[in-house]
């Protein structure tokens, strides 16, 4: 199964610049002094996120080149990082990244039907980016909400109590451009026991 | 049943206010620096005494745990909380972090000083966002109010919280491979000996621990030990949030009394299972990584380490996944293997082509693809897994399969038959 974030490969562009914005760049130094002073090598996986999301969600060979050269580390040691961990996506992705929790739990509550779903209205297969670029689709393992399973992770939110329908308005809504409720799509507050809510 | 007054998790749905106000009409933080003042010898006394287990998975004795860092080690010491909340079935700690982040942070406070620890890092979830962000502000509100930081709560230690987010690798929940991550490297266990109490983040003593056995503390030390000790059984002390997925009417976090009985516990709080109890198939009681339980011992089976121990199971991370008899069990399971097959970090060979083979060889057996040798086969093989890898990924990938054909074997004996059948 594809995955940006499983992928191995440095994605290659052509004219690819990276620099910091000013924003990130204060960001940098309150990240750093979390850390001892001789160990700011701890920040690389906060560095990766930070370049990861003003690099449009996915990390190319300069973003990476800038975090090594932030954190005095070698390319290398930032690449075996980035290419380590799944949240770190070494190639493009669309406007809403889809990830789709297929792991027993959620599976039991009906994930399954949540992929086919989101294959038609996003009109793409499962690890591929539609052709318009507004989703890629992914199937990930455990996000940790099974209480509130089914469940999808569109960016950075958690979309929960997921049926076919639900999803099906969430994903149309996205395509519009309209405005989407994030978590409980059944109105519980976290993962309480519903009943409790009606009474 | 456990009665209201003796929960410790007083906003575990977000009713209340999660923020430091709501925090302390819940009484978080209302005297904490006369529990400070127990010294951190009485302090670890009374978790001793509570005989509080480790609540991430293992069920070590916290006491215990903490008194192995060392007095004076001339070096700084770090508590570590492992936030990498990654095991499938488990959200528990998610609502503590999201709903009631102060009761966190003043455990903290508490168990940094009794391990001589002035800086304590929480190593959350990278997949987290708004519980990483809820967390963030409610550390940023301790700071202002002098809570933590310098002198905190006015004890005279100092004492700094930072909150590093991971970026997705379920292997970070294991203690040396989150120090390794937090390090700034891939995510891969490191050999034991030296045991992070000697040697653990940036070689210092460092103590790691799971995010409710912190949060848990200080209400123990406030209402003592004797108090947690008297709820449940002997060696399976306390109360302990249980997270209720898969087959059941209201998939709930729900926090329950240690030793509860599996059934009461599916029954009372998450509405039954679907099309009742007669209906179930199986559970797994205490995450993936535990072997399930068919029905016959899910009737009266209770829901503490010792029990499930005894039934050839375990409490786990206590996340419970009930599945009723629409399940495709073998299925269930092969999507087990494919998780860990995927979280492998690849360090050990047993592990990194174990894994692969196995779900493999689990995918066939869905179809009854295989022949009925195969599934002595594959039982050797995850006995070749278990226990010959540095971490307990080996093993946690491997006990579901034993699970399953201890239990379910003649489900694909006839799979095997159906399909020797078809093809003949």
């Amino acid at each position: 199964m594809h995955h940006p974030g499983t992928n191995n490969k440095v994605y290659k562009k052509i004219n690819d610049n990276f620099e910091w914005s000013s924003e990130n760049f204060k960001k940098i130094s309150e990240i750093i002094k979390k850390y001892p002073s001789n160990r700011i090598q701890s920040a690389v996986i906060p560095l990766l996120d930070l370049a990861q999301r003003q690099n449009n969600g996915w990390l190319s060979k300069n973003s990476m080149e800038k975090v090594s050269e932030t954190l005095s580390m070698s390319y290398i040691r930032v690449l075996e990082v980035a290419t380590f961990y799944s949240m770190f996506n070494l190639e493009p992705i669309g406007k809403n990244f889809v990830q789709i929790c297929r792991t027993t739990p959620c599976w039991l509550r009906g994930s399954d039907k949540l992929s086919k779903v989101a294959q038609e209205v996003c009109e793409t297969n499962i690890g591929e980016t539609s052709d318009d670029e507004i989703f890629t689709v992914v199937e990930v393992e455990c996000l940790g909400a099974c209480c509130n399973a089914p469940m999808v992770q569109i960016n950075d939110d958690y979309y929960e109590d997921l049926d076919e329908e639900s999803f099906k308005k969430i994903l149309q809504d996205l395509k519009d451009n309209k405005s989407i409720k994030v978590g409980s799509q059944i109105g519980r507050k976290s993962s309480q026991p519903e009943r409790k809510f009606d009474a | 049943m456990l009665k209201e007054k003796d929960k410790i998790f007083k906003n575990l749905y977000g009713f209340e206010d999660w923020k430091l106000e709501g925090a302390k009409k819940r009484g978080i933080w209302s005297n904490t620096k006369e529990l400070i003042k127990m010294g951190s010898e009485k302090i670890v006394e009374e978790i001793k005494n509570s005989q509080l287990r480790g609540r991430g998975g293992a069920g070590f004795p916290a006491g215990l745990k903490w008194s192995f860092m060392p007095k004076d080690s001339g070096k700084d010491h770090y508590l570590v909380v492992n936030a990498d909340e990654s095991e499938p079935g488990t959200c528990k700690d998610r609502e503590i972090m999201r709903n009631d982040p102060h009761l966190l942070l003043e455990g903290c406070l508490v168990a940094a000083f009794a391990m001589h620890a002035h800086t304590c890092y929480i190593y959350i979830r990278g997949e987290y966002y708004s519980e990483s962000s809820n967390l963030q502000k409610a550390i940023d509100e301790a700071y202002a109010n002098n809570l933590i930081g310098k002198n905190a709560c006015g004890t005279g230690w100092d004492f700094d919280i930072h909150l590093h987010r991971g970026a997705g690798a379920y292997i970070c929940g294991e203690e040396t491979a989150l120090l390794e991550s937090l390090e700034g490297k891939k995510g891969q266990p490191r050999l034991k000996p030296p045991f992070p109490a000697g040697a653990g983040l940036y070689g210092c003593p460092t103590t790691v621990t799971n995010v409710e056995t912190v949060a848990v503390s200080p209400t123990i030390l406030r209402r003592g030990s004797k108090w947690f000790a008297d709820l449940g059984s002997a060696n399976n002390t306390g109360t302990k949030i249980f997270s209720i997925s898969g087959h059941v009417n209201n998939p709930c976090n729900v926090e329950e009394e240690m030793g509860i009985p599996l059934k009461e516990l599916i029954e009372k709080h998450a509405g039954g299972v679907i099309g009742g109890w007669e209906n179930l198939l199986a559970v797994i009681p205490g995450g993936a990584s535990v072997p399930l339980l068919p029905k016959s011992i899910c009737d009266t089976v209770k829901m503490d380490f010792d029990s499930l121990k005894e039934v050839q199971s375990g409490l786990g991370t206590a996340a419970v996944i009930v599945m009723n008899k629409s399940t495709d069990i073998v299925e269930a399971i092969a999507r087990l293997s494919h998780f860990y097959k995927h979280e492998s970090c690849g360090q050990c060979t047993p592990c990194r082509e174990g894994t692969g083979w196995m779900y493999r060889m689990m995918e066939k057996m869905v179809h009854g693809n295989v022949e009925h040798q195969d599934i002595d086969k594959i039982l050797d093989v995850t006995k070749q897994i278990e226990g010959h890898t540095i971490c307990a990924l080996g093993d946690a990938a491997a006990w579901p399969i034993q699970g399953l054909f201890r239990h379910f074997r003649p489900e694909i004996e006839k799979r095997i038959q159906e399909r020797n059948r078809r093809v003949a």
